[in-house]
């Protein structure tokens, strides 16, 4: 169902058979995907290149005491061995993150999770390289690792920052918003109180590509270029000027197609720095790339949050309140991604879809043995965190009222007459209508007869005789508010760059556009939803415009994409720029017809004078008066293009409801999702077949982390979740037919109302699905993954702890 | 990019030229067939054979025939084929259903019955099922052949009765009738290993079971099966008591070992339910089996 109309132009088709404007179309890009022909880093093969490869510590916490790399060294095809003490002399062993802290590139004096970096083999080929690594010899002095998050505080916990000046504990930062005093008096007052404690586990964006770059320095002119896997390519030149000490003119960083990102490759790595290091200790090009296991276990992690969640409602189920105090594991060093001012990222935005007053939290950020990272995954700056809290707190409520948990969601969901809502932690939510969304989801899935099949399932089971392996059938609720496209300047910058975003548009004489982008796709079709964003304004073709990214020394600035932003603050960017394109296209228009600007009326396409539809130009036409000798009006320069810097108003606030059925094996434990309905809401769709598919990416997400996917780590604080064999993504085999519904509620503030998909799903379902199996077996908490072991354990009332090795 | 450490690649055209290569390069070879197991190993150099020869040329040893009175299966049968395979089911429909849910297709589509067993991952599902069938391993060297029984095969974990200069050739299982067999698995995702899996089959005779075979693995099970379990069965009515009390010992004898895939109460209450559901569907499949023991 879709509840507003697609504005009109989009009906109509361009030569190709593509929309002029939104609509399906076949995804530009995909005609060298298909065929094979991506062009990735791990393709790059360049003149004299050498090969990278990474010593990784096999300790999760240890005192180097000598690293011997003579044997390397001796390699016949080695040609430089790099550790800590070479980057030392260069002033580069260590590296600013992205919150403030410091990060060894190569471990000097120790290491601090299994698989940090800890000497560099440059080689004549990547297989030298990896022989050569298992010649430097490291001595270690294992010390003890502090593994549980919970016990990082404790008096006698191992300091594991003592490279930092004066630190005596693994305190990171408290960071709290809301209001504590106004929460606690509504708490102290509430008929109904509710408190659960939830471990989000650490898990691993998994992209298809590792993580790589090949370094360039080129000797003669001192340019550097880096081709390198980042979603943000012209964040990283920035930091590379800043860390490296090189000037910004002569750094180049190409992005080329990207395998996934998902936020692990927003980051700098210090593979990519041993790189451009290595780059210019040899004088040729060096290519370093990671193999699947490092990907696991040393490139960005995400979540990771233990919460414990308190809501307040009134016995009919109003909901008063919500606080949560986090303790948030962010490894051994903090180098979370996410604006400046927000260390928790988003996660405040915990509140959710629903009207209430109060609403505190507070975070506790603590170092353990473990790899950095932590906003990745999807995770829209960890309000991946705040839905799974909110919606599970949500459903506890429901449990201990004994409300049917869509009956609660529908009594306290925000009205659509309360929007723009300024929720109580100090977001304003732009736009929704939140009950149409919930009710669509519901007359998908036809929860009624859901309920009345399982309920009629559970008085079979209770008969005497009944069949024990007879399935558990379990509904699960989710309804989600994302807010993405950060963000205003003012409020939102990483590492001090604020958060707009540049375009430039340019159409050439004969009518044909190039669009340049400063963020980056890593898969989800950029190439194509911009050229529709900007036909969909001017009437040109989307085959016809050819989007440009991915290469600093061709793109105009921006931050790069992830939370989802891209569509919200670049999309937006592309649609003024379009819109400035046309406007100047009409003053070229008026002069070409010898009448006023005042005269013309635009169909799609085409400026033409008012009254005499044939008196007209088309944009081609208008493009090639553009570049001739036709005389403009005094102060209109020739040629017809638009350049534009993008600072959003707010955020944008996509939302949605799912509905996951499952049923359980009550004997096995094993889970099987039956059907998973999903219904969006993220403003007009630009193409609906890649929001489909955005959607259904980020479905079998859910799926994923909440049945399978997990790192767990040892009481040594190995990393239980270093390879495929160990950290499970799912597959079509867990994966049902997906039954997808939209509604259509435009962003007041976006040029064109649109309000990004990437993430959605991914915040979105995996607390359906964790609703859904505590909903089978009648439970009210319990921690994911649901693999069978720990769903059995959940249904005897012992749970596993999903973070720590199994016992 | 994970890579290997250095070896010397060959590629046999026949049993005998493999077992002179094999011969050639001592001990510290080692034959590939689909390689789905072993090369993963040498990427993380788990393994390090210096040489490895290719034995997917053999396709002498790829077929699945009736051998007089046993089912023979070469060595290069590829999972697939076991699945897809006719004859297999209409003998014994353990095998579609344990290869059903081996690894992937694609796997499938490479993996060998011969390199599955020699490769003897603890958690392997093959060698539950011929373990539960009783089969018996053809071993051939320059020396001549030997066959070992299937329960003899598995010196330990990733170890074999296949020593230094041997090949294992062919599989064999013999033909049953009134027999019933059954296949089940949990596994936390499609492809990855068992948490635990179970099959068998039962000859019925009358009201009684004449014949019955188990097979598990991945917990730790002596020989991929419980001897005292079948023991118990054999002679006994196939009613629910015989099968929970069969289960239940099944379940007290093995080993599972403590992983992420689960703690030991799980897995030994798993291994209880999967070979209660394994010999109540050998059971009744048995029981409506035709008189020549085909499955329906």
């Amino acid at each position: 169902m879709t509840a507003t109309e697609t504005p009109s132009p989009d009906t109509l088709t361009s030569p190709a058979g593509n929309p002029l404007g939104f609509g399906r179309m076949l995804r530009k890009e995909d005609a060298r995907f298909v065929r094979g022909q991506g062009h990735y880093v791990d393709d790059l093969v360049l003149p004299g290149m050498l090969h990278g490869a990474i010593l990784r510590s096999s300790y999760a916490h240890a005192k180097i005491v000598s690293i011997d790399t003579s044997a390397a060294e001796a390699h016949p095809k080695v040609k430089a061995v790099i550790t800590g003490k070479t980057l030392e002399g260069l002033n580069l062993a260590w590296m600013p993150t992205l919150s403030g802290d410091v990060v060894a590139v190569l471990a000097t004096d120790k290491v601090r999770f299994q698989g940090q970096e800890v000497a560099f083999v440059i080689a004549e080929d990547e297989y030298s390289a990896r022989d050569a690594l298992e010649l430097i010899e490291v001595e270690y002095e294992p010390l003890p690792a502090v593994v549980d998050a919970r016990h990082a505080l404790d008096p006698d916990a191992p300091v594991i920052r003592d490279d930092l000046e004066g630190r005596t504990d693994n305190h990171i930062y408290d960071w709290e918003a809301g209001d504590a005093a106004a929460c606690d008096e509504v708490f102290a007052n509430a008929e109904v109180v509710v408190a659960e404690d939830m471990i989000y586990p650490r898990v691993h964006p998994a992209p298809m590509e590792t993580c790589g770059a090949v370094a360039h320095m080129d000797k003669v002119t001192g340019k550097l270029t880096i081709w390198t896997t980042t979603q943000a390519p012209h964040a990283h030149r920035t930091i590379y000027a800043l860390v490296a000490g090189l000037p910004e003119q002569k750094i180049q960083v190409i992005s080329p197609d990207i395998g996934g990102g998902f936020g692990n490759k927003v980051g700098i790595y210090p593979g990519y720095v041993l790189a451009i290091v290595g780059s210019i200790v040899t004088g040729v090009p060096v290519k370093w790339v990671e193999d699947r296991s490092e990907n696991l276990m040393s490139t960005s992690f995400a979540r990771d949050y233990h919460m414990h969640g308190e809501i307040a409602a009134t016995r009919d189920g109003k909901i008063l309140g919500l606080r949560v105090n986090v303790l948030a594991d962010h490894g051994a060093f903090n180098g979370v991604a996410q604006p400046t001012k927000f260390p928790a990222g988003f996660f405040h935005v915990f509140t959710g879809s629903y009207d209430y007053p109060a609403a505190h939290c507070k975070v506790t950020a603590v170092y353990t043995n473990k790899a950095l990272g932590g906003v990745a995954y999807a995770c829209s700056f960890r309000i991946t965190e705040a839905v799974y809290l909110v919606e599970r707190m949500v459903n506890c409520l429901a449990f201990e009222l004994g409300m049917d948990p869509a009956e609660l969601r529908m009594k306290n969901l925000l009205r659509p007459e309360q929007f723009p809502y300024t929720s109580p932690t100090g977001w304003v939510y732009d736009s929704g209508n939140y009950p149409r969304a919930l009710e669509e989801a519901m007359r998908i899935a036809g929860y009624d007869e859901l309920r009345a099949e399982q309920a009629k399932r559970r008085e079979e089971a209770a008969k005497p005789g009944a069949d024990p392996s007879a399935p558990l059938m379990g509904i699960g609720i989710s309804f989600f508010t994302e807010a993405v496209g950060a963000g205003p300047r003012k409020h939102m910058d990483i590492l001090g760059l604020g958060m707009a975003d540049g375009c430039e548009l340019r159409l050439h004489p004969t009518g044909k556009a190039q669009l340049r982008l400063s963020v980056q796709t890593q898969g989800q079709g950029h190439e194509t939803t911009f050229a529709q964003i900007v036909s969909h304004v001017i009437g040109i073709p989307p085959e016809d415009i050819e989007v440009i990214h991915g290469d600093t020394d061709n793109t105009p600035f921006g931050l790069g994409t992830y939370g989802s932003r891209s569509t919200p603050v670049s999309g937006a960017a592309a649609a003024v720029a379009a819109q400035r394109v046309k406007e100047k296209a009409k003053v070229i228009a008026a002069a070409a017809l010898e009448c006023s600007v005042e005269d013309l009326e635009w169909e799609h396409g085409r400026w033409y004078v008012k009254g005499d539809h044939a008196a007209g130009k088309t944009m081609a036409e208008i493009a090639m008066a553009a570049h001739s000798s036709l005389e403009l009006p005094e102060g209109v320069e020739g040629h017809l293009d638009a350049s534009v810097v993008y600072n959003p108003p707010n955020l944008t606030y996509p939302f949605g409801a799912y509905i996951c059925v499952v049923d359980v094996d009550p004997q096995t434990g094993a889970v099987k999702v039956r059907r998973f309905i999903a219904v969006d809401d993220c403003g007009p769709r630009i193409n609906p077949m890649i929001v489909e598919g955005q959607v259904h990416g980020g479905l079998a997400d859910g799926v994923g982390m909440a049945l399978m996917e997990v790192i767990a780590f040892d009481s040594d604080g190995n990393n239980l979740g270093g390879s495929f064999m160990d950290y499970l993504l799912p597959t079509s085999m867990e994966c049902p037919s997906w039954e997808l519904g939209e509604t259509v509620t435009p962003s007041p503030h976006h040029p064109i109302g649109v309000k990004g998909v990437g993430e959605s799903a991914t915040v979105g379902s995996p607390p359906a699905v964790v609703n859904a199996v505590l909903d089978a077996l009648q439970i009210r908490a319990a921690d994911m993954p649901f693999t069978p072991a720990v769903t059995w354990r959940a249904l005897q009332g012992r749970p596993i702890r999903p973070d720590l090795a199994i016992e | 990019m994970q890579v290997p450490a250095p070896f010397t690649y060959e590629r046999a055209g026949s049993v005998d030229e493999a077992l002179s290569l094999l011969g050639r390069y001592g001990p510290e070879a080692r034959l590939v067939a689909g390689g789905h197991s072993l090369l993963p190993m040498m990427k993380l150099r788990l393994a390090r054979p210096e040489a490895l020869v290719d034995i997917n040329g053999l396709a002498e040893l790829d077929y699945i025939r009736v051998d007089g009175d046993h089912l023979a299966i070469g060595a290069m049968t590829r999972h697939a084929a076991v699945l897809e395979s006719p004859l297999l089911s209409e003998h014994y429909r353990i095998f579609a259903e344990a290869e059903r849910v081996i690894a992937d297709p694609l796997v499938r589509n490479r993996g060998t019955v011969g390199g599955s067993l020699c490769q003897a991952d603890p958690s392997e599902d093959l060698s539950a099922v011929f373990a539960a069938l009783r089969g018996e391993v053809v071993i051939r060297s320059t020396g001549g052949v030997r066959r070992v029984p299937m329960r003899e095969f598995h010196v330990g974990p990733y170890e074999t009765a296949v020593g230094d200069g041997e090949i294992l050739v062919e599989v064999r299982v013999p033909i049953r009738t009134s027999v019933g067999s059954a296949y089940e698995k949990v596994e936390r995702r499609a492809g990855d290993w068992s948490i635990a899996a179970a099959g068998a089959f039962v000859v019925l005779d009358g009201d009684r079971i004449s014949d019955v075979g188990l097979g598990i693995t991945a917990v730790g099970a002596e020989h991929f099966t419980c001897a005292e379990a079948e023991a118990a069965l054999v002679g006994a009515q196939p009613d629910d008591e015989a099968v929970e009390a069969a289960a239940a010992i099944c379940a007290s004898s093995c080993n599972p070992t403590v992983d992420q895939r689960g703690p030991e109460d799980y897995k030994r209450h798993l291994v209880s339910v999967l070979v209660a559901r394994a010999l109540r569907r050998s059971i009744a499949v048995a029981r409506v089996g035709s008189s020549r023991g085909v499955e329906d």
